[in-house]
């Protein structure tokens, strides 16, 4: 096991707080797209969609074997892209404190 | 040269470089043995991700799958895709940031308990089981059609080669052969694709060529199948939720292999093997961009392998049959019954004369051709062997067949035929070794070390590993030469278990402070015993779908969310876990702090 984090000074526990929460929030947003790009637009909606059609293959048929293939390996991009910033904005935010505290 | 001769060759230097790279990476402890010392670059550990997950179902079956379903094949896509964004967002950083080696250990230290413990080495072991057998499969169907030995001999030859590099080089070997590996599957399979795709709409890009119109015919692909597969009576190939698929089912076994995926040991223990938490994120998105790159081409080549097998087979007479059909009916993958115009028919009404053996022996097989031939010359006598086919529920050709054929039928060059074959055989056997690591890490660390010899020094922890691989192979070898019948549709429910069992307590154990442990191991038994239970149920005790209507395939959904209430819904009435549990999920939580990522050749226990 890692050391277990340092005793908790409030304004470290508000930081990762904010943290977590914000973790939080991202995660909602791309779990969001998720459902919708493949169990929404790839099997609910597929009939609807099947209407329209993009580059000679019915939109709905489309989701279900390609677009949402194409949306998941983009909302892992801005996922791994988002929260590796949040990481080091995290780091810099605990660094300050610390710095504070001594 | 021939296809043999090319295929020996594309075999032997494939296996070659395999043997040389597993050599190169052999390792002497125990962290370099379960996670190749948490040193893999995160680019490199998501194509090794991507070749352990692209098993011999996705590089030989699903093509075929989706060449025979339609839309509803988008089911596997999108549910084998869509689960590494629950991985990537729900499971993998956390995992990593807690750092140890399986699955088990995490269940086992979140809920502190050594029942959990059990349970989840039982999962594990039972899932990775399953889906070894299916590889092994994988492996006898190359051999058998493209070298033309024994598929008993072809099993033997891929046990030989996974034990040499899996016990040698545990999973540091086991990942860097997982690189090669990805390569040769990813090249094998475009190749083709890129050909037909040329071939027949003038496009060089498959996806692109799917939408494309038909050179000499003046109609688009799709558009061109649809109108064939009303002619023929077979359901549209683009509409959804026609023919056995209902929008429910879609949707549960699409879920289902959705989080499945995610619950996947031999998938999640990738994630314990790069250096830090952003790493594992990135692995996650390299893994999934490399993955895509086949199962965006699958639809495609599905589609043009339904075209030139409908367009190529129907109306030909004996003469005029092409070559493959020759090659592949020796197998008994595909069989034509005539009835007696001498002009082939494959359709989806009761005239049509294409069949496969499936699990019927040769001997059963020969009895229904000599049947339907007296039954030929006097309608009196012997059986219509079409009804028997139809009523075995055998018709059409296997699915098997359409990746491995395709070239053939598309009259590419015998050297790309050659190539798919090396292709199939690295999907199989890095999807295989990748399992077998499962195992032997489950039961050599997870009960060797942490309940029966918790004071085993390194050197006997890694002698157990490499036996119990050892064993785990030649299990795996005697399941591939006598295949349980129903390997196919249980590699299906491995999915559905692992939803059921192992994905709600581990996004439980991360995201909530407050479930304990008699909720948790509830929880799991409750799920995965009523999943079980219910496709034991559909397959052997001939229950109707009485769960609203879901089939065997999608359950997996209703006992996760079984899992997921009954663990939520006991929760209050134990007491939350203690103080230094506590602090462990805080840790999980934050990045700050990891461990970090260790020098393979100078790896200590960091404990």
């Amino acid at each position: 096991m890692e050391t277990p984090p340092p005793a908790r000074n409030p304004r470290i526990a508000d930081a990762i707080n904010r943290y977590w929460r914000r973790n939080l929030a991202i995660m909602a947003v791309l779990l969001l797209i998720w459902a919708a790009a493949g169990l929404g637009a790839g099997v609910l909606w597929a009939e609807t969609l099947n209407a329209w059609s993009l580059g000679g293959i019915p939109l709905g048929f489309w989701f279900a074997q390609q677009g949402s293939i194409i949306v998941f390996v983009v909302l892992i991009l801005i996922y791994a892209l988002l929260l590796n910033r949040l990481d080091r904005q995290h780091h810099e935010e605990l660094a300050t404190i610390h710095g504070d505290a001594s | 040269m021939s296809v043999q001769a090319w295929t020996f060759l594309f075999v032997g230097a494939t296996f070659g470089l395999y043997l040389v790279i597993a050599w190169r990476s052999r390792v002497s402890d125990t962290r370099g043995f379960y996670v190749a010392g948490q040193g893999i670059p995160a680019a490199a550990n998501g194509m090794a991700t991507a070749a352990d997950w692209m098993s011999a179902a996705s590089f030989i079956s699903m093509a075929g799958i989706i060449s025979t379903l339609g839309y509803a094949g988008g089911m596997y896509l999108m549910g084998w895709t869509g689960g590494y964004v629950l991985l990537a967002l729900l499971l993998a950083p956390y995992l990593r940031k807690f750092g140890h080696f399986t699955v088990p250990d995490f269940i086992g230290d979140r809920y502190r308990s050594d029942t959990a413990r059990i349970v989840a080495v039982i999962c594990a072991v039972f899932i990775s089981f399953t889906y070894v057998a299916g590889q092994m499969r994988g492996v006898g169907i190359v051999f058998s059609r493209f070298l033309e030995v024994d598929v008993n001999v072809g099993v033997y030859v891929g046990v030989a080669i996974v034990f040499v590099y899996a016990t040698l080089g545990g999973m540091k070997g086991i990942t860097w052969t997982q690189v090669a590996q990805y390569w040769v599957l990813i090249t094998a399979f475009l190749t083709p694709a890129i050909a037909i795709s040329l071939q027949y709409t003038g496009t060089p890009i498959p996806q692109v060529g799917l939408g494309s119109v038909l050179l000499g015919e003046g109609t688009a692909l799709l558009e061109k199948l649809n109108q064939i597969h009303a002619d023929l009576g077979f359901a549209s190939y683009t509409e959804p939720f026609i023919g056995g698929w209902d929008k429910l089912n879609v949707f549960c076994v699409t879920l289902a292999l959705m989080a499945g995926t995610a619950g996947l040991p031999h998938v999640i223990v990738r994630f314990y093997t790069v250096k830090n938490v952003a790493a594992a994120r990135w692995s996650a998105f390299w893994a999934l961009l490399f993955i895509s790159l086949l199962y965006l081409t699958a639809p495609a080549l599905g589609a043009f392998a339904r075209y030139a097998m409908l367009e190529g087979l129907n109306g030909r007479t004996e003469a005029q049959l092409p070559e493959w059909f020759r090659s592949w009916e020796q197998t008994g993958l595909i069989l034509w019954l005539d009835d007696g115009d001498g002009r082939l028919a494959y359709t989806g009404r009761e005239d049509n004369e294409i069949f496969r053996s499936g699990n019927m022996g040769a001997a059963e097989v020969a009895a229904v051709k000599t049947d339907h031939d007296r039954w030929l010359i006097d309608r009196s006598a012997g059986q219509d062997g079409r009804a028997v086919l139809r009523q075995a529920g055998l018709s059409g050709p296997d699915r098997d067949i359409i990746v491995l054929a395709t070239p053939e039928m598309a009259g590419l060059a015998r050297w790309i035929i050659a190539f798919v074959a090396a292709g199939g055989l690295a999907a199989a056997l890095s999807t295989a070794s990748g399992l077998l690591l499962v195992i032997s890490s489950s039961v050599a660390h997870d009960l060797y070390f942490r309940i029966v010899n918790p004071k085993a020094t390194e050197g006997q922890r890694l002698l157990v590993g490499r036996a119990v691989i050892g064993v785990a192979v030649v299990v795996a070898g005697i399941l591939g030469i006598y295949p349980p019948g129903f390997v196919s549709q249980v590699v299906a429910f491995a999915f559905g278990l692992a939803a059921a069992s192992f994905f709600p307590v581990i996004v439980l154990g991360i995201f909530s402070r407050r479930v304990g442990t008699i909720p948790a191991v509830a929880g799991m038994i409750v799920g995965i015993g009523f999943t079980a239970a219910y496709i034991l149920g559909s397959v052997y005790g001939g229950w109707s779908s009485w769960a609203f209507g879901i089939g065997p395939q999608g359950i997996g959904v209703v006992g996760m969310a079984l899992n997921f209430a009954v663990t939520l819904g006991l929760t209050p009435f134990f007491p939350a876990p203690d103080a230094s549990i506590q602090e462990l999920i805080l840790s999980i939580r934050e990045p700050e702090g990891a461990g970090p990522g260790l020098d393979i050749d100078h790896s200590v226990e960091a404990d």
